[in-house]
């Protein structure tokens, strides 16, 4: 490649996906929101359905979506979203609707509003984003922290006499009617990243088909509050996390109700 | 309205409540969402049954937190959208509305309010007045409340809280209670124009032919915020210059004033009525807006009358509102029933009381 000049290619083999916006996102290094905001984004383009999405933004590191994925986005209050787009959805049936949620927002304050937009069979998408911790409020606890995890608000580590258990909200929800889709995926792999990108398809493609409500659980990392290099966050994704949170579909429906 | 061949004037004979989801209807409401809770379940039970035959869309929520957020929901969509609840639902609803009014969404809320603190009891109730009008949930929200003191006004001013909504992308309050909502009386459809449809261009209904859009209340980027207020505190302004309403009671030669709202201000009324039987010259402000609160109205009368006699059911809230209004703090009076409506007989007693004090 030497002689300078721009290098011309036969054939583009992997490019930024149309809705998801060029600028630099605001998160940490090792942080795993941006390989999911892309696979999103990937899968809003895969169905050509960017100019017919709303996006419903929590509270947290992820309401910053609205700046990086090229949909109309609302924005939730926290554990709200799935409220939201309860609203956004039967106002406008035909659009496709998603939320994007952490683990502080889905699985400790919005419990009420996920389990019940679930089971009421809402046909909306919830990507649902679980590393562990409350990112954007400095590291506190949060329903999925592991035992013994120490975080800002369990500093001798989570304990299960005083703090319970660490939350499986993708095995839970999968127990509800109206769920068709109900996924663990993760990000820390070349291969975990495809099939994490074939779980959005699938939950999109849900929704599309009216089947019910769709969910996919990342399990994400959190460098900066774990105290951990990018690489030994994402090891541990690899060790401890999935041996508690096991990676795989929960349900999967195969024929509408109505139908 | 009048019926083509007897040329009489049709009239419903229904609930106040009932009124209230006429109205919505001739708005163009079509997104209902609601949990029951007493005295207003009328509301959700009249959009279940009919809301279907309208093209539109009733949902029971699983809580009235679940509840005003769908409402967000939609109202971000560009519906025209509708709730209604008691007191502590409305107390789960401050959050949300709280976002609304920083996301600048129409909305109508309405409140037909119990007794409190806490479960209180069912009881009719003024006792959500500073909530209402003093905004209720945080960082400042505030937003337009009216208050109907009859089922034609539980129709109209529905009506009207959809219009001020659209106009000024806020949500508005209705604030009643169980007497106004369980009343039955006859009111007349059709005497007022329902709005008429409304671009939102800020919706976000998918951003077709045009770049993306957000609705949103944060705002963490350099003095965003500090902009923001200020905008939502200009259209405050703007509502408090162009959108009071008050009805006038009999102030023309009023000696003695009796400031009331809703139900309150009905029994006022025939107390008043009374009242000038025997020779005192009563008259009544009835603010129809509590917030805008009619300010100007209220000291003009002050300067002019001997004396006026607020009348709340609850222990003195509303009078606040009178004391900042004039500065005639000397002729302010409170007469206050927590958790139940005062009679003419109780009402008429003060005001004679009054009179002998002023004569």
């Amino acid at each position: 490649m030497s002689g300078g000049g721009k290098q011309h290619f036969d054939k583009v083999v992997f490019k930024r996906p149309d809705s998801l916006v060029d600028v630099k996102t605001h998160f940490c290094p090792g942080c795993h929101h941006g390989i999911a905001h892309r696979i999103v984004a990937e899968a809003i383009d895969h169905f050509g359905m960017r100019e017919k999405t709303v996006g419903v933004a929590c509270v947290g590191c992820s309401v910053f979506l609205y700046d990086y994925i090229d949909v109309d986005v609302v924005e939730a209050p926290h554990g709200r979203a799935p409220a939201v787009a309860t609203g956004v959805k039967r106002a406008l049936p035909d659009h496709f609707v998603f939320t994007y949620q952490g683990d502080g927002d889905l699985a400790a304050i919005g419990t009420s509003e996920i389990i019940h937009a679930a089971n009421r069979g809402e046909n909306l998408t919830v990507i649902f984003v679980n590393n562990t911790t409350y990112g954007m409020t400095g590291g506190q606890m949060a329903p999925t922290t592991m035992l013994g995890q120490k975080t800002s608000t369990s500093p001798y580590g989570r304990e299960f006499s005083n703090d319970g258990y660490p939350i499986k909200m993708a095995e839970l929800l999968a127990q509800l009617e109206g769920v068709a889709f109900s996924a663990r995926v993760a990000t820390s792999s070349p291969a975990q990243i495809r099939k994490a990108k074939e779980a959005v398809k699938t939950a999109f493609d849900m929704q599309i088909r009216r089947m019910g409500l769709s969910v996919v659980e990342f399990l994400s990392t959190c460098p900066t509050n774990w105290g951990m290099k990018p690489l030994d966050a994402r090891n541990r994704v690899l060790g401890e996390m999935i041996d508690y949170f096991p990676l795989g579909t929960f349900k999967e429906r195969k024929q509408a109700d109505f139908v | 309205m009048k019926d083509a061949d007897a040329g009489t004037v049709h009239r419903e004979f229904v609930k106040g409540n009932e009124a209230i989801c006429h109205g919505a209807l001739a708005a163009g409401c079509r997104h209902y969402f609601g949990y029951p809770i007493t005295p207003q379940n009328d509301i959700p039970e009249y959009m279940s049954t009919h809301m279907a035959a309208h093209g539109g869309v009733f949902l029971q929520a699983e809580s009235e937190v679940a509840t005003i957020n769908m409402l967000l929901g939609a109202a971000a969509a560009g519906k025209r959208v509708m709730t209604s609840s008691s007191g502590p639902g409305i107390s789960l609803m401050q959050e949300g509305i709280s976002y609304m009014a920083g996301s600048e969404l129409p909305a109508v809320i309405v409140n037909i309010s119990r007794s409190g603190p806490g479960l209180g009891g069912i009881a009719p109730s003024q006792g959500d007045y500073f909530q209402a009008v003093k905004g209720g949930g945080h960082g400042g929200c505030r937003i337009p409340v009216l208050a109907p003191h009859s089922v034609q006004e539980m129709y109209e001013l529905t009506m009207h809280a959809f219009e001020l909504a659209d106009r000024y992308r806020t949500p508005v309050m209705i604030l009643g209670d169980a007497i106004i909502g369980q009343m039955k009386e006859p009111y007349t459809p059709g005497l007022c124009e329902p709005p008429g449809p409304i671009d939102k261009p800020w919706a976000t209904t998918g951003c077709a032919g045009r770049p993306r859009q957000h609705v949103k209340s944060l705002y963490l980027k350099d003095d965003d915020i500090e902009r923001h207020n200020w905008k939502l505190h200009e259209k405050l302004q703007r509502i408090e210059k162009a959108e009071v309403r008050a009805e006038s009671y009999h102030l023309e030669d009023a000696r003695i004033v009796l400031v009331a709202f809703g139900t309150a201000a009905r029994v006022c009324k025939t107390a008043i009525q009374w009242a000038r039987k025997e020779g005192i010259a009563a008259g009544m402000i009835r603010p129809v807006t509590l917030f805008p609160f009619p300010k100007t109205l209220v000291h003009e009368t002050a300067g002019k009358a001997d004396l006026l006699l607020v009348v709340e059911m609850n222990t003195g809230q509303m009078v606040e509102d009178v004391m900042i209004s004039t500065s005639h703090h000397d002729k302010v009076r409170f007469m206050g029933k927590p958790c139940a409506m005062p009679t003419p007989d109780d009402i008429l007693a003060e005001i004679r009381l009054l009179a002998g004090k002023t004569s």
